[in-house]
């Protein structure tokens, strides 16, 4: 694969970039996520759900539900959509779960292999443009029907704060500031989010608020999950402060859901906003 | 017409040999030593940005001694080599031995070519294991032989001196304070008495297996190092 003939090909030693993606491309591009294309057709394949991330005071969380889907059937009960991509950033997948797994390894890869190459981490909008043209390089299997949109959070240590980055399948870049969701469930989760987030938040509010968002995505999108009582399986959590990338405890995150569970038996539609009063802004 | 002057295979092959030998002992030494958490890289060079030292992948470390180009060319190639097979199989399958064959291939190959010169580097490639019986270090050359290094190695500038040094002092299972001192004085040994290393021109990393996370490489800030030392 690599040597010919036992010695590293020239490639190897060449001059010149310190991106993972380009020498792939150059190297070996049938590695690369979707090299084979797709003809046309229909194709069922799993897909990932609803992201949820907000930023707090001090850091950044971001949660996923854990249903896949197959067209109407649940693919899995208990997958993980939030994956670390390394010390100070973490990627949320929503669409094809296959590619997306693919590029969030390639994406990890270019951020380690960058930093071993260079001797310095890429910063923060740096990472994010280089997720942006992963995502813009899939733009054909996403005409194809087969579209993956991350979600990617992250701690800036030059600016000490969480930050959000969302996509659209062609590699249009936004930051929010406060929160934002991505996959089938994410108009529930924001207007939820809308309603639940405020300004100033602690690392426990923000993760309450973002299992809130979640339970009102499955209470009114079919392809999300909801919590599973029976199974105790809950959403996923991942938490990015200036200590770095930390999965939250499941234990935790499980005594959180409880307690939001039980509020909503007494009021299934989540927490009561305030109807005029506009005292914060954000 | 003259004749060509006959070179025997011997003579050019000890020309060659000659040739890079003369360029690794001009600079400094370099030591990786065990301890009883992993492995110590520790090189003398006042560089903050021109490493000696670094990260291949999660268990793998380099240290190299000789001409910079020539090196810094092949640990970029020993990354570009570990991510691609890490990425394409998976992270466990990335070991030090391929790392070191590869090495080998590629600088026996050109120490045997008569159309490049050799390449004036020794290298080593260290990987810490799970547990210490695990752990292996490989010493490379510039003529591409490979020596599987038993509790601590060194090479480059005057490498008699501080290995004989090592071979008085070290013992197995000592901690990492203990390693540090033990190669800081060992790489001061001049032949002539010694002399002391300021902490700021050392450069240190360990592979250090009790880590959490999958990456086991790490560098050692000058206060950590001159704090051990003290």
């Amino acid at each position: 694969m690599s040597e010919r003939g036992g010695r590293l090909d020239k490639a190897f030693g060449a001059v010149g970039s310190s991106s993972f993606t380009e020498f792939l491309a150059s190297h070996s591009p049938q590695l690369l996520p979707g090299a084979q294309g797709v003809t046309a057709g229909q194709l069922e394949a799993a897909h990932g759900t609803t992201i949820v991330a907000a930023t707090f005071e001090g850091g950044v969380v971001m949660g996923g539900d854990r249903r896949a889907t197959v067209g109407n059937v649940i693919a899995q009960r208990d997958i993980q959509k939030v994956f670390a991509t390394d010390e100070y950033s973490c990627v949320g997948i929503a669409g094809t779960a296959g590619i997306a797994v693919e590029m969030t390894r390639l994406f990890q890869v270019e951020l380690e292999h960058y930093e071993k190459i260079e001797g310095t981490t890429l910063s923060t909008d740096g990472k994010a443009n280089r997720l942006a043209a992963l995502i813009r390089g899939n733009l054909g299997m996403a005409m194809q029907g087969l579209a993956v949109v991350p979600l990617f959070a992250a701690f800036d240590l030059e600016r000490e704060a969480g930050r959000i980055f969302a996509f659209d399948v062609t590699g249009n870049k936004n930051e929010e500031r406060t929160f934002h969701s991505v996959g089938s469930g994410s108009t529930f989760a924001r207007g939820s989010l809308k309603k639940l987030y405020r300004q100033g938040m602690s690392e426990s509010e923000a993760v309450t608020a973002v299992i809130q968002a979640l339970y009102d995505a499955a209470d009114d999108d079919t392809a999300t999950g909801g919590p599973d009582l029976t199974r105790r399986i809950f959403p996923l959590i991942s938490v990015i402060t200036a200590d770095g990338y930390r999965a939250w405890d499941e234990a935790a995150t499980a005594q959180i859901a409880d307690e939001v569970i039980g509020g909503r038996m007494h009021r299934p539609d989540g927490p009561v906003a305030p109807l005029t009063e506009g005292g914060e802004s954000r | 017409m003259t004749a060509p002057f006959y070179v025997s295979p011997e003579q050019l092959m000890k020309d060659r040999a000659d040739f890079a030998r003369k360029g690794i002992a001009r600079g400094r030494s370099v030591v990786v030593i065990r301890y009883v958490d992993g492995i110590v890289l520790v090189a003398e060079n006042p560089s903050r940005a021109l490493h000696k030292v670094s990260e291949i992948y999660d268990r793998i470390g380099f240290a190299a001694v000789g001409r910079y180009n020539e090196f810094e060319n092949l640990r970029i190639a020993g990354v570009r080599l570990a991510d691609i097979r890490g990425y394409s199989y998976d992270r466990r399958d990335v070991t030090g031995r391929s790392l070191a064959n590869a090495y080998a291939q590629t600088l026996g190959t050109i120490f045997s070519s008569g159309a490049e010169k050799p390449y004036e580097v020794e290298i080593f490639v260290a990987e810490v294991g799970d547990d210490a019986t695990e752990d292996q270090i490989y010493r490379l050359t510039y003529d591409g032989s490979v020596a599987d290094v038993q509790g601590f190695g060194v090479m480059g500038g005057q490498s008699e001196n501080v290995e004989a040094y090592l071979r008085d002092h070290y013992t197995a299972d000592q901690d990492l304070t203990t390693a540090l001192r033990l190669a800081a004085t060992a790489l001061g040994q001049d032949g002539n008495g010694g002399r002391t290393i300021p902490a700021q021109d050392l450069e240190v990393a360990v592979l250090d297996r009790t880590r959490t996370q999958p990456r086991k490489f790490k560098r050692l800030a000058d206060r950590q190092v001159a704090e051990a030392l003290s």
